[in-house]
This record gives structure tokens, sequence and C-alpha cells, in this order.
């Protein structure tokens, strides 16, 4: 498969049996998304074929590929925020009694499939008020619905929680069991090990080893035919001396919180949030910063007050925030690389208040790309064009371009391959041994631990428990984040 | 290990982003230099350069515009309007200052109006500004009273009339206008805040770039010109009439739809921009001299845009 001026795939061939999860890993921009898109329908190879049953097919559309029964779940969402969640569900194939749509049929068809994913959910709701990992399961179900023999699935975990994962590891074993075959591609290797029977590793668009069976294949052995080097200790986690007078919030009540939370980080400490989907974490974050007002509260940053209440406020008093949702709220993806780098910390380069400082622009842009190995390496490439992985390098780089007091970054690895997290891992430790307070709000409960000082835990709205590093254990904070666990 | 060198996007597309609609106004020259009689002329040139020198003028900040993903429609009618006003005015007082500062606060003001409306009050820009083109437009005529007012000071005449180097003085002032909205668009923190405004306004918003501010700012600086613009109208006509100018917002927003900006924000190109506003002019012009009856006009225009955007999408496919 060629793009202008990239091969993105070159000469990949393997196979999929049925009535088994087949694993496709890579690292960013290795090219799993183009090959699931050929797969779809979406790009047309530039060369080779792909077989269905023992037969050769040539599809010329998503319609196409959906007709012979391969349907894709992408790693970016295709839904439309406006319309109901039945709506969403069905679209291109709404149930009609002669001209007219039925609605009631087609509000009976999409419970049917949100049950079938385990949502519990009116379809009358308007999609755009989902928070994201519902939004995922929404587009698994979209697919589902079809009941296609070949379904691929493209990072569907990277925004679910462990409650979401398990129930989709389950729908994913279910349709094995029932004979479809099952495409996977994820960078969390413990998922491939636990869910997958085979794999196929890509880099830089060729093949490299395609394993039959996963018995006797371990995470190292993935990730050295992955990566190309062994990849150990990726936390980086290193001992440091905190000092008060980071973050400090006081009862901030707004939108999204059960009661009124308090919490600080001190200076030169991460602190973890980790809670399921709906406990409030990313609701919070966006009242710290500003991008929702609070109803009440305050917001401390080195000891003075964060006055006004826009994202613009929180970045002159030194907070910054990284959202969750990449391509809504992060990306402008019709604009280069380099001027997504620079958009925020631009601010303080500027000449006369007014001109741009060119050398600045393109020496930031170039620093940064090479800092974390964003690909292409190329500040004039188009934002939309990258890899999603490489697309949240890209968004990261914006963040850490600008020396801030406070940064809260939510799900700040999503999409992030192994070795590049192990890199951002260590920027944000280098981070904190300068003096920042870090947020890091995640789902990847190993990523917490991994990387925290101290870990606070959300349940329905309202912070349930906190731990040291040295108590936290897995076992513990997942507890903690479990709603039973909230009314004794 | 090192990652294999990877190659960047194609240059050729680079290339032709840049210069494509520069070659296909070159090749139009060419075509009418060689096949249009009188098109070669000084007279005719002149001319051409006036007929494009007030959309061009327009254009300039209808870029901005549709760079932070609005619209405006409201333009024909502020040229109308400014023309009407400064001409009342200066009659009025007998003040050729006077009424050039009325018609340009007046475009400013409306402009204001207009941003404040889509920026602060979420209004979609398409309805603000189609509401905004009924009333100027109305407000036009109450102030003439319906009537075409002709300009009693005689000096403003200049302002349309008057060459420097032999180049007219609206083609000097377009010239200035597409110098400086080039600048501000590439050069300076406020032209990179609305092309990213127009290119995820969430994302910019939470990137700390002021969204309101730009915009209403956006807004202002087009009534201004779009003010700017039916004066030196007014100067060349010797009157203000409350009647010129309608479809005027269509032809900007065509000739930078021609010059390659998009309708949904975040792509603008000031040279692409000028060549789009120079084709249709030539365009014109040359029917004019071939002698067909303006009705075709209309129906070349329209052609040429769907041509052109046919073309791009042609280009972003291979
Ligand atoms: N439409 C396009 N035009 C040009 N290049 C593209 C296009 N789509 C993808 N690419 C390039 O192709 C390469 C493979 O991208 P792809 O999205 O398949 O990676 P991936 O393996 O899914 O990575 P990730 O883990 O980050 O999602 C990347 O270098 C990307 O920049
Ligand atoms: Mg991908």
């Amino acid at each position: 498969m060629d793009f202008p001026g990239v091969r993105a795939l070159d000469g990949v061939s393997f196979g999929v049996r049925r009535g088994s999860v087949h694993a496709l890993i890579g690292e960013n921009g290795a090219g799993k998304s183009t090959l699931l898109k050929i797969l779809s329908g979406a790009h047309r190879p530039t060369a080779g074929t792909v077989g269905l049953h023992g037969r050769p097919q040539a599809w010329a559309s998503t319609a196409g590929a959906l007709a012979a029964g391969v349907a894709v779940i992408y790693q970016e969402l295709h839904l439309v925020p406006d319309m109901t969640v039945a709506e969403n569900l069905l679209l291109g194939r709404y149930p009609r009694r002669g001209p007219w749509l039925d609605r009631t049929a087609l509000r009976a068809e999409a419970a049917r499939l949100l049950r079938l994913v385990g949502e519990d959910l009116s379809p009358d709701t308007r999609l755009g008020r989902l928070p994201l990992a519902q939004r995922q399961m929404v587009e698994i179900a979209k697919a589902l619905g079809r009941g296609a023999p070949v379904v691929a699935f493209d990072e569907p975990t990277s925004s679910l929680s462990a409650p979401e994962t398990l129930r989709l590891f389950a729908i994913i074993r279910d349709l094995r069991a029932r004979g479809h075959a099952i495409l996977y591609v994820s960078h969390r290797m413990d998922e491939i090990l636990e869910l997958c029977d085979a794999a196929t590793v890509l880099r830089d668009g060729r093949h490299v080893v395609t394993h039959d069976t996963l018995a006797g294949v371990t995470r190292a052995d993935l990730v050295r035919s992955m990566v190309g080097r062994e990849l150990t200790n990726i936390y980086h986690y290193r001992p440091r001396p905190g000092a008060p007078g980071g973050l400090e919030v006081r009862g901030l009540a707004g939108p999204g919180l059960r009661a009124p939370v308090s919490f600080h980080v001190d200076r030169g400490e991460i602190v973890g949030f980790f809670g399921l989907i709906g406990a409030g974490r990313t609701e919070l974050m966006r009242l710290v910063c500003g991008v929702v007002p609070p109803t009440a509260g305050e917001v401390r940053v080195q000891g003075a007050t964060v006055r006004g209440r826009s994202p613009r406020a929180a970045l002159r008093a030194g907070l910054v925030f990284c959202p969750e949702d990449r391509k809504q709220e992060g990306i402008i993806a019709v604009r280069p690389v380099g001027e997504n780098i620079n958009l925020s910390a631009r601010r303080r380069h500027v000449r006369a208040g007014f001109w741009l400082d060119p050398a600045w622009e393109r020496d930031n842009a170039r620093t940064q790309i090479a800092r974390l190995g964003v690909r292409p390496a190329d500040p004039a490439a188009l934002m939309g064009l990258l890899s999603g992985g490489n697309q949240q390098k890209a968004i990261l780089a914006r963040w850490l371009s600008d020396p801030v007091r406070v940064m809260v970054l939510d799900e700040p690895t999503r999409g992030i391959d192994l070795g590049a997290k192990s890199e951002i891992y260590a920027l944000l430790q280098e981070l904190a041994a300068a003096g920042t307070s870090v947020v890091v709000v995640s789902s990847d409960l190993p990523e917490v631990l991994g990387l925290a000082d101290r870990v606070i835990v959300m349940c329905a709205g309202a912070i349930a428990a906190e731990f040291t590093r040295a108590a936290a254990s897995p076992e513990a904070v997942l507890h903690a984040a479990l709603p039973a666990s909230a009314s004794p | 290990m090192s990652p294999p060198p990877f190659p960047t996007l194609s240059r050729r597309a680079r290339v032709w982003d840049a210069a494509g609609m520069l070659l296909v106004l070159a090749g139009l020259f060419l075509l009418c230099a060689l096949g249009v009689d009188h098109f070669l002329t000084a007279t005719n040139l002149r001319g051409l350069a006036l007929a494009v020198s007030t959309s061009g003028m327009v254009a300039c900040t209808m870029m901005l515009c549709l760079a932070a993903g609005d619209f405006d429609l409201s333009v024909g009618s502020v040229v109308a309007f400014a023309g009407v006003l400064g001409a009342t005015v200066m009659n009025a007082t007998g003040s050729i200052t006077a009424g050039v500062a009325a018609a340009l606060a007046s475009g400013a003001l409306i402009g204001c109006v207009n941003g404040v409306f889509v920026a602060r009050f979420g209004v979609n820009a398409l309805i603000t500004t189609l509401a905004s083109m009924q009333i100027v437009r109305g407000l036009g005529f109450i102030v003439a009273d319906g009537r075409a007012v002709g300009i009693r000071p005689a000096g403003f005449f200049a302002l349309g009339n008057t060459a420097w180097l032999g180049v007219p003085v609206p083609v000097w002032l377009t010239g200035l206008c597409c110098a400086g909205f080039g600048a501000l668009l590439n050069r300076t923190i406020f032209g990179r805040q609305a092309l990213a405004i127009g290119g995820n306004r969430e994302a910019a918003h939470l990137a700390g770039v002021p969204v309101v501010r730009v915009k209403i700012i956006i807004f202002t600086l087009q009534g201004l010109v779009a003010a700017g613009a039916g004066l030196i109208l007014a100067a060349r006509m010797t009157s203000g009439q409350p009647n010129t100018s309608q479809g005027f917002e269509l032809e900007v927003i065509s000739a930078c739809v021609l010059g390659g900006v998009s309708l949904s924000g975040g792509v603008a190109r000031l040279g692409s921009v000028v060549a789009g506003v120079l084709i249709l002019g030539l365009v014109q012009n040359a029917m004019n001299l071939l002698n067909l009856a303006p009705f075709y006009q209309y129906v070349a225009r329209g052609g040429i845009l769907l041509g052109a955007v046919l073309l791009d999408r042609f280009r972003q496919r291979s």
C-alpha cells in the first residue's frame, strides 16, 4: 500500500483462521491501521489481494467489504455526536416501513445491540453526551450488529477501563466460539497473550513474523520482534523529594461530581488518578483546568488562586491540561505537525507581542519531534495523516513544549506503542524531578501503579481512596474503584 | 537501532499547493493575451486591475474569516452602506474626513456586532450574516432615502480616480491590503490562531487560544475593509449607491474557494486567493472584450468554480 511518498505496507502476507483471534502488533506507524483500512475497503491496495474463505476478493468500497462480510472497528471513532445512540448504531441501514423510518424497530434493534455489548444505555441518548469509553462500546456494537464473519478491532481497549475490557473479551471469545475470524490490534501485550491465539508482527510496513500459536511465546519475545530490542523497567521510576505547594484543589464542585472534591499534588510529585468509566476523573480534571466552570471551590497553583475560568486562565497560572479525546479536542488535522506542536507554547515566543519567531517555531518543532520520536519526523507533514499513536505523541509534544508548574494529562499514552510509552514515562519523571506537579489520569492500572508516587481512586463522582506508592497493590486499588466498596 | 529514514510527503503535491492556481492564472493570462484583441493594452489592463481591486481587498479579510471557519455574507451590503453613509455625512458636514471616518467606523461596528453574535453568543455565522446582510442593505436604503446620493466635496473623487506611478490608487490600496493581511496570516501569532480555530475550535480553545476575541477581531476587520472598499467604489462612481454590490459576497467567497481556501476552515493561502480573484476578473474582462452578454458571465463564473474544486479533488485523490 503506497501513499504519496510513503510506503505504508510492503508485501505483507498472513492468514487468519476461522474461530481464532489473530493479533496484529507493531510500533506506531507500522501500518496496522492501514492494513485494516484495506480490509474495510477504505483504501485500495497498490498490489496484492485479500482472500476470504479461500476465494480472492476485490471490494472497491466500504459497502462492498461489509457485504462480503468484513466489519472493522476503527481506531478513531466514526460516530455522529448530534444523533442518538440508536441512530448511530444503525447508521446506513435504518429499518423502514414503506418510505418511512420505522422508529419502533430502530429502537428495538438498537436496544438488542446494546444488550449484546452489555451497555445499559437508553437508545435515545444523544451520543455526544456519552464518555469516550461508552462511545467506543457503541462503535463496537455498531460493527457487531452486521453479523460479519470477519471482525477487525483497531485498539478497541485504548479508551476502555477494566470492566468494559473484560466485557469486550467475553464478546470476542463468544465470537471466536461461533467461528468468526477476528483480527485484534493492540499495544497491550498482556491483553494479547491473554486473548489471542496467533499473532503477526509488523515493523515499518513489513512483515516481521507470524506466530501461529502463542503457546510458549513470551511477552519479551513479542516486544523484541516489535521493537528490535529488550524493554525492561519501562516506568523509570525514581523516588524524588516532593515540596509542598504544587497544585491544591479545595472543595471543587460541578457537573459530574457527586460531592465536593479536595486534593493536592506536591511540587515534583506524580499523582495517578484511577477509576472506572463514569467515576468522574475526566470531569474533575476539566473543572480543575477551567474547561468547565466549577460551581464552587478553589484551585491554587503554587499558592496562587487561579482566577478566571478558561483554559487560557489556567495556562497563565501555569496549569496545562492534555485532554483525552485527541480527535475532537487535541489534533488540528488540517494543519502541519509543527504547528500543532507549537500551538500553545508559542505565546511565550512572540516578538512585540505579535510577530512569530520563525527560528523558535522551527527549532521547537524539530526538538520536540525528536524528543518524542514522532514519525514521520517532518514538521510540515499534515497532522491528520499521521498514525494514531504518532498523533498522540505530537499532542504530548505540544504540552511538553511549555515549561509549566502543573501538568494534568488525561490518558496520555492512549494508543502509544511500548517503546514510545517508555520514553514518555521517562519524560514525565524528568519533568517531576524538575519540580513540576504531574497528574496522570489513566485507566491502565499497571501504568498508574508504575508511574505514580501516590494513587487517588475515584468512584461514582467522588474520591474513594488514596494510596501511597508502597500501599498501592493492584487488588486494593481495583477494589476501591468498584462501586460496591463506596457504600459499605 | 535507528529507524530507517522516513520519506516526507510528496514534494509535487506541496509545489502544486503553493503555486497551482498561479500556474492556472499564468496560463489563462497567456491565452487572453494571444487570443483576445485589445487585451494587452494599458487601458484594458488598468481597467482590469481597477475592476478586481474591490473584490481583492475584501477577499483578504474574507480569507481570514474562512480560515477561522466562518462566513461573512454581509460584505456586499456593507460596501453599499458605507458608500451611502460616507456620501451623506460628507454632504452634511462638508468634511471628507468626517465622511470617511463615519463610513469606516460604521463598517467596523457592523463587523464587530457580527463577531459578537457568532463568537460570543454562538449563533451560526451563516445565519448571523444572512440577517445582517439584509438589515444593513435596508439601512443603506433608509439613509439614502432609496436614491443614489451624489457626493458634493469633489476632492473625495481623488481616492478613486488618481493614479500614482501610473497605477490607480485603489489598486495600490488593494496591494497594501494583500501585503498586510498576508503578513498577518503567515507571520503573526494572530494568523496562526485563526487557522487553528478553523481547524479545530475545541482544540484551539484548550490550547489557550482566545477563540472569542480572535473571531470578533476578524469580523471587525472584515467590516472595516468592506467599508473601505465601499468608499473607494463611491469615489469612483462619485455617489453613494444603496443598491450596488448585490451578490458581491458570493463573488468574494468564490474567489477564495478558487484560491484553495477550505470552507470548513483551517486552510488558507494568500497567494492563491489573489490568483483566484485575478482569474475571475480576467475571465470577466475577456468576456467583456469578446462582447459576450453579461448573462454568460454568471454561467462562466459558476463553471470555473466547479471546475476548480473538481480539479482539487482529483489532485487530492491521486
Ligand atoms: N492517507 C495517508 N497519507 C499519507 N500517509 C499515510 C496516510 N495514512 C497513513 N499514512 C502513513 O502510513 C503509515 C502507517 O500508518 P498506520 O496508521 O497504518 O499505523 P499504525 O500501525 O496503525 O500505527 P498506530 O499504532 O500509531 O495506530 C504512517 O507512517 C502514516 O503516517
Ligand atoms: Mg493505528
